[in-house]
């Protein structure tokens, strides 16, 4: 009996309206605060701290102890989503005068259920393009890789990327593919890198190999606005796996050029880049256009012409895109995000979000379901008005 | 005389107004600047008439639409700008640029004093000065400046307006510009056949490019300067061009623009006050802009008119009288007063609409662009749906609100003009009706309705804490408006922040991005749903519901402006630290109303009579269906 009731107990929880308005007040305190933490934080942190997290932790960061302050964007959504269903599976009787409220909650349901799918898989990157570029990869705004390339092929390169997850002081990675091992020696997740003869005295460099010996990397606080990256920086010390040791590199994003050296009878190039996403198609920028109103600098319009080529599926076509005139292509979206200072180059976003439909499903059937709804609500209040007047 | 006292009391009130849209009349022997104004000029990317340069400008130098000169004589912004195009050396010496700063006062020498308006001709020794304080101040984020820094900022970007003016349509301190114009053509052709020698590679006259070459420099320098593009295009196709640019072109084309011409010889006539000739050749370019660019004259013929009539502050003033008509109504239960009120309201709000709508045909644009058009739709909306309520209700609330609300957001609107013209060009983003059109226009109408709910809660407990004048029946008419009216915010607020959501996905790939201006779009649609809920579920009742609908108010504030003051995101159009202390005051003083609320029944003067202590307690005659 103990068990049933308290059951019991769970379920009218779980169905309780009371639950509902807890959860949206909890929310807008949520909202309300991530918000005003974008002053300090910038858009990125603020969105993964409070809004694509179980929970709001205090001290925000430290490796000493943490504790759980409040409850994040994804328990308050989960929550919710769990007290809309239950209290539906629960109270549903089918009833005309009740199809607004089922209505707008069917809605709501996706919406929430899409906007969790949307942040668990939805991927985001960038394609910047010179004219004349063409790409077969878009990168990640904030993920950086090593790139381990060898480079003694005929025709192909063989290239190994180690996500930057890996690259934490004192790993070592050993990799099947390789004839040696990297070891990490340092980490910066932004950095800025000066000459040795301009950097402050006393500056030592990380590495002893290439150009990073000559250069002094001094770390910086993370990047915060939308358009700023992170320039992360590391020391790696190349370890062959018959014994001994190349020396030590520095890798970062800041450098242009890769770094060579040879190892096992092969050629070796490293360097440290935005990560990247292959596709089975390219595409070419022709001509990226930036208007202006006359005698003013107010931008009136961007546009990049570009050429989509897919030899798989046959497809080799110019697309015109534009503000609020994305391209959309097996799963991605391109769409207009930016250029480069002199419009050298156009930058796409593209994205890859396979629930991109649900919150336009959504909103047709919670405004169809708030007009039937709102409209009872006149009607009866019209049809009472006009009994109290007579 | 009772059934015909409203109706007396609007013909009073519009034949005071009427007398703003009678055309003015310019004396036979003055220059007719009206005329002047209405020629058609490209700045900021916008066509407007002359008369809107005027105006904007002297807004953002002087902080306001016309000058008091020492002695007590008042000049129009048109006047000013004439003297300032044409007659630089006049306008100099007029006291228009602002400034109470001390610091920036003592960085001239000079004492803080009741005086506040300075001249060009006092600041031109400290030119340069201010121009070194102002970059180093040019280098921070707005928020990060000081007063001091803010305020050289804002003088040096005058003076550089002001000097931008002064070099538009001649070069500042020009004599005779028509004799100038004619030396240079005469030595143009030759010099254009000289230029494409040289071009070609060929033979040339080396001298015939010279004798151009000093006036090209001029030019190259009057064209750097120029603020005003007044050139219009001579084909279908062209661009607009500045004096300066039209003729450095003109050495390419072999002659000089007809409207430049024209342009030479209205400044002569102005400085040599020549009325006549001054009027004769502005006619001249007015008929020839009616000949050749039809649309665009009457386009800035309509925007001269805009300006003159000021909709929106002759609708201000009619609001203010309803607000009063409709309170005073309570007081002595008079119908008269509150169909008065109904009547005033209505010719406000015809006004109202005549401004917003012509805005619209002005900017071909839906009504709401920036956050300038954003206060007059939210006005428009609330009165309109005030409106209605009063036309069921019958009690004056309907009316007190749509006074208040519409005066209310038509202030705030005025005080977002000062940075200049408010119907400004799109940038690329916003360039498309259909999301302005729905989204737009769908949040900005759930900001209406849920201010509205929020007047009609202040109402509920102005009257009901402080009069006697809140009867059952009343109040029981309140609980249902402001019901009805969260009902419509929510709509309105959900469909357009989900619009908002398409819009983004459209145009940057995400549904949802957390920007500030999004977030306080999902706030309201949060609270809304909360009061709903809570409502439907019986956890609040007529006054819980009251109290909620003012924390909306603060809600809806902290969305329409709080969060464009972060400063962060897509959406942050512009700091405005100045309305700040406005925000927290009105926040603070809904909190303040909201405690008011919340004090026992007893302490309400309305409730403590012998038959009310009960009512908050009893039942709910209007439509409260059960939660789902």
């Amino acid at each position: 009996m103990g068990f049933r009731n308290m059951l019991r107990k769970i379920v009218d929880i779980f169905t309780s309206l009371k639950l509902t308005i807890v959860c949206l007040a909890a929310g807008m305190a949520l909202i309300f605060a991530g918000t005003l933490a974008q002053v300090h934080l910038g858009i990125h942190e603020a969105q993964q701290r409070y809004f694509q997290s179980m929970f709001v932790w205090w001290p925000p960061e430290g490796r000493g102890f943490q504790f759980p302050i409040f409850p994040g964007g994804h328990l308050i959504g989960a929550v919710l989503l769990v007290n809309l269903i239950a209290a539906h599976l629960k109270r549903f009787r089918w009833n005309w005068r009740k199809l607004g409220i089922h209505l707008t909650h069917a809605g709501l349901i996706i919406m929430l259920a899409g906007g969790l799918f949307t942040d668990l898989f939805a991927v985001e990157s960038h394609m910047q393009l010179a004219n004349g570029d063409a790409r077969n990869y878009s990168e990640d705004m904030r993920q950086t890789e090593l790139a381990v390339i060898d480079t003694s092929g005929d025709d192909l390169d063989q290239v190994t990327a180690i996500p930057d997850t890996v690259l934490r002081p004192n790993r070592v990675i050993d990799h099947w593919s390789l004839p040696f091992r990297i070891a990490v020696r340092n980490f910066y997740q932004n950095s800025r890198l000066k000459m040795l003869s301009q950097a402050a005295e006393g500056a030592q460099p990380i590495a002893n190999q290439g150009p990073g010996a000559m250069i002094a990397v001094e770390p910086v606080t993370r990047a915060t606005a939308s358009d700023e990256r992170d320039v992360p920086s590391a020391a790696i010390e190349i370890l062959p796996k018959d014994g001994g040791s190349l020396g030590t590199w520095l890798v970062s994003d800041a450098l242009g050029a890769p770094q060579t050296f040879s190892c096992g009878g092969r050629t070796w190039r490293i360097l440290l880049r935005p990560a990247r996403y292959y596709k089975p198609y390219s595409v070419t920028l022709q001509k990226f256009t930036h208007d202006k109103y006359v005698g003013t600098e107010i931008p009136k319009d961007f546009s990049s012409k570009v050429t989509l080529i897919d030899p798989e599926r046959s497809v080799n076509r110019d697309v015109l895109i534009y503000m609020n005139h994305p391209l959309r292509y097996r799963g991605e979206t391109f769409y207009q995000a930016g250029f480069q200072k002199d419009d050298s180059a156009t930058i796409l976003q593209v994205v890859h979000n396979p629930s991109f439909i649900a919150p336009y499903v959504a909103c047709v059937i919670v405004a169809a379901g708030l007009l039937v709804q709102f409209g009872f609500h006149l009607v009866g209040f019209s049809r009472q008005r006009r009994k109290a007047i007579a | 005389m009772k059934r015909f006292l409203p109706w007396i009391i609007l013909a009073v009130a519009a034949g005071c107004l009427a007398t703003n849209w009678l055309p003015p009349k310019t004396a036979e022997n003055d220059f007719d600047f009206s005329r002047f104004g209405k020629i058609p000029v490209l700045v900021g990317g916008r066509l407007k008439p002359l008369d809107t340069v005027a105006r904007n400008s002297l807004l953002i130098i002087h902080g306001k639409q016309e000058l008091e000169l020492e002695g007590g004589k008042r000049l129009t912004a048109m006047q000013w700008l004439t003297d300032t195009l044409l007659n630089a050396s006049v306008a100099d010496q007029y006291p228009v640029f602002v400034v109470q700063n001390a610091d920036v006062l003592g960085l001239f020498g000079w004492q803080q004093s009741d005086r506040k308006y300075f001249s060009f001709a006092e600041f031109a020794p400290f030119l340069k000065q201010i121009d070194e304080q102002a970059g180093q101040s040019d280098k921070l984020e707005a928020v990060q400046r000081s007063a001091y820094q803010s305020a050289i900022l804002n003088l040096r970007n005058g003076l550089s307006l002001y000097q931008r003016l002064k070099n538009s349509i001649q070069p500042e301190g020009v004599e005779n510009f028509t004799a100038e114009l004619q030396g240079y053509a005469s030595s143009v052709p030759g010099a254009a056949t000289a230029a494409r020698q040289r071009a070609m590679g060929e033979n040339f006259d080396k001298s015939k490019l010279d004798d151009v070459a000093q006036m090209i420099q001029r030019y190259e320098h009057l064209s750097d300067m120029a603020y005003i593009l007044a050139v219009p295009p001579l084909g279908p196709n062209g661009e607009w061009h500045s004096v300066g640019n039209s003729l450095l072109q003109s050495v390419g084309i072999g002659e000089i623009h007809p409207v430049v011409v024209e342009y030479a010889v209205i400044g002569d006539a102005y400085r040599a006050n020549d009325q006549p000739l001054f009027n004769q050749h502005v006619q001249i370019v007015a008929d020839w802009f009616a000949k050749e660019q039809p649309k665009t004259s009457k386009r800035a013929s309509f925007e001269f008119l805009f300006n003159r009539l000021q909709p929106f502050s002759q609708s201000m003033t009619l609001y203010v009288l309803a607000f009063l008509l409709a309170c005073a109504s309570w007081l002595g239960a008079s119908s008269v007063l509150r169909r008065s009120a109904f009547y005033i309201l209505l010719l406000a709000l015809a006004i109202h609409t005549f401004g917003l709508f012509s805005r619209m045909y002005l900017q071909e644009r839906p009504p709401v662009t920036n956050l300038y058009s954003s206060a007059i739709f939210i006005g428009w909306g609330a009165v309109i749906v005030a409106l209605i309520l009063e036309r069921i209700f019958k009690d004056g609330i309907g009316a007190a609100c749509a006074g208040a609300i519409g005066f209310v957001t038509l202030i705030i609107a005025h005080h977002l003009a000062g940075s200049g013209d408010t119907l400004e060009m799109l940038q690329a983003v916003l360039d498309t009706n259909i999301w302005l059109a729905t989204h737009v226009v769908a949040i900005t109408t759930g900001y209406s309705a849920m201010f509205l709910a929020g007047m009609l809660a202040i109402i509920y407990v102005v009257r009901g804490v402080f009069t006697r004048s809140l009867k059952k029946q009343t109040a029981d008419s309140l609980g249902r408006m402001t019901y009805g009216v969260i009902c419509f915010a929510t709509l309105f607020s959900f469909v357009g922040t989900v619009l908002g959501g398409i819009w983004a996905d459209q145009s940057w790939g995400r549904f949802w991005g957390w920007d500030p201006k999004e977030n306080g779009a999902v706030l309201i649609v949060l609270w809304c749903a909360i009061i709903l809920h809570a409502r439907w579920g019986g956890f609040i009742r007529q006054r819980g519901l009251m109290i909620m609908a003012l924390f909306g108010n603060i809600v809806t504030s902290f969305s329409w402006f709080g969060v464009n003051m972060l400063g962060v995101g897509l959406h942050s159009y512009g700091f405005m630290q100045k309305a700040f202390p406005w925000l927290v005051g009105y926040m603070i003083s809904q909190l303040a109303l909201m405690t008011i609320a919340a004090m026992p029944l007893e302490r309400w003067r309305s409730f403590r009579t012998a038959s009310a202590p009960a009512h908050d307690e009893s039942p709910q005659i209007s439509p409260a269906p059960s939660p789902g």
